[in-house]
């Protein structure tokens, strides 16, 4: 199983053809509680690094970009009812979608997830 | 996601910064102060826990100072501050305390605060007046600018200052200061608690029962680290005293209040006490006189948005059929009430509660409705 990171905090999971895309589990702590989650249309034709959904913690609203180009084939409407999941378990239950990636190239200028612990001991 | 923006100006730090940091909290920068924004439970958690026990806030960023009248008389204070202020300063009995508004000469508002009589003997003719921290220069400035001979302004940047705040609040105090705990909403106490001096007033701004403690920055930690050790006490940080903040409707100075705004379209007149309002005498005096009268163009309300997606500050409020008609000045999460609340302003004639209007959040328009604040019923001890 292949998971890739931006510098943003996405990740993707790649199951076939498709992504399974959520934030991090230093994004979540980052933003503290999740109180809503704005979620894409299934179907949207996403490109790389587009604003895919909105988290808003009690405090703010952040953007979720797409870290990959592709259709949103499939959503995690239990984020509506229930948007601590993605405290509780983003890398599980709290994922946020899931994208039919058009070209898998674009993995590659992605972190691995030893790149991206790296990456957030850097910046931490 | 985007990453928060970081500012490399030397932060001030309060006198109960290493308490902070000792509990893991993360800090943040706001008003000029290296801040905690919220400790290791969450926001959720500290608001929750200051609606149901009792939750401790350094809210020592703030500016404390003194009006002094050299004559030791409080109707020579009391009339140098009401040149500035609406309230009625005059009529303040030893030991209260009233909220009131520095004005501009065309009635916007410059700063909110609080002005208590100092009632320990030996300081009559004194006014204790506390300002927000972001506005404490100007403030001083354009105070000491405007006062006549024979009284002076005092800041006090050696005085620490902390709030208890919820149902468990008097309690907790009544174990360390019984006198404290048995003062009605608005009154202050000079009282000693655990051998240390504090100035403890009855009062707060999560719309819960509670105390905000002045000491001096010294003592601030100790007198801190006394109150912690009651179970029924958890640090709380700015996040949560936003959050409680917004769901009492109480005004956040720079976002629900400014100098655009006047007290009576921030619906604040009853801090405005009926002589001041005949009499005048105050900055703005006559167009406030007036929206008392005629009623303000646009007013600040409660907003209820019927979704779950919250409405952030400056959100575009429009009526069904799209017409602008206002603007969200402050706007998220309210835990207790579970779901998302907000004020803003807008045209008198959609300002009854119940009024249908729309939320333009990224670019969609949510339902809501104009509702009455708070959003979460006080429960001060009168």
């Amino acid at each position: 199983m292949t998971t890739r990171y931006t510098k943003d905090h996405e990740y993707v999971r790649i199951e076939g053809d498709a992504g399974i895309v959520g934030i991090s589990d230093y994004a979540q702590g980052q933003l503290g509680d999740v109180v809503f989650v704005e979620l894409p249309s299934v179907g949207k034709t996403l490109s790389k690094g587009d604003e895919a959904a909105v988290v808003e913690s009690v405090k703010a609203a952040s953007e979720v970009y797409a870290p990959v180009s592709g259709e949103v084939v499939e959503v995690n409407s239990d984020l509506e009812a229930s948007p601590g999941t993605v405290n509780e378990d983003p890398a599980g239950r709290g994922w946020f979608m899931k994208i039919r990636l058009t070209d898998q190239g674009e993995l590659d200028g992605l972190m691995t997830e030893e790149q991206y612990q790296e990456f957030v001991k850097s910046i931490s | 996601m985007a990453e928060p923006a970081h500012s490399d100006e030397p932060l001030l730090q309060t006198p109960l910064h290493a308490e902070h940091v000792a509990l893991s909290a993360r800090m943040v920068p706001f008003a000029g102060y290296d801040m905690p924004v919220q400790y290791p439970t969450g926001i959720l958690t500290e608001h929750n826990w200051t609606r149901e026990h009792a939750g401790l806030f350094d809210v020592s960023h703030m500016g404390q100072a003194f009006l002094v009248a050299e004559d030791k008389s409080h109707e020579t204070v009391a009339r140098a501050l009401e040149v500035l202020v609406p309230a009625d300063v005059l009529n303040l009995k030893p030991n209260q305390q009233r909220y009131s508004q520095l004005l501009a000469d065309d009635g916007g508002i410059l700063d909110d605060l609080m002005v208590t009589r100092v009632g320990a003997p030996g300081h009559e003719g004194w006014l204790y007046l506390v300002v927000n921290a972001s506005m404490k220069d100007a403030d001083y400035a354009h105070i000491q600018a405007r006062l006549p001979q024979g009284v002076s302004l005092n800041p006090k940047d050696s005085l620490g200052l902390m709030a208890l705040q919820g149902p468990s609040a008097e309690a907790v105090l009544a174990k360390l200061a019984p006198e404290a705990a048995a003062l009605p909403f608005m009154m202050s106490a000079d009282v000693q608690i655990d051998g240390t001096w504090c100035h403890v007033s009855r009062s707060g701004y999560t719309g819960e029962d509670g105390f905000e403690i002045s000491c001096h920055a010294a003592d601030a930690a100790k007198l801190w680290n006394t109150l912690l050790v009651d179970p029924e006490v958890k640090a709380i940080g700015l996040g949560a005293r936003d959050s409680l903040r917004l769901e009492a409707g109480l005004c956040l100075y720079g976002h629900d209040i400014d100098s655009t705004t006047s007290p009576i379209e921030a619906g604040l007149i009853w801090s405005i006490q009926k002589r001041r309002r005949e009499e005048g005498g105050f900055p703005g005096a006559e167009r406030i006189q007036r929206e008392i009268r005629d009623g303000a163009a646009r007013v600040r309300v409660g907003i209820k948005p019927e979704g779950r997606a919250p409405a952030r500050e400056g959100t575009i409020i429009t009526t069904p059929d799209g017409r602008e008609v206002g603007i969200v000045t402050s706007g998220g999460f309210g835990p207790t009430v579970n779901g998302p609340v907000a004020m803003g302003y807008v045209a008198k004639d959609v300002s009854t509660a119940g009024t249908d209007l729309h939320l333009i959040v990224r670019g969609k328009p949510l339902p809501a409705k104009v509702a009455a604040m708070p959003f979460a019923p006080h429960r001060y001890k009168r």
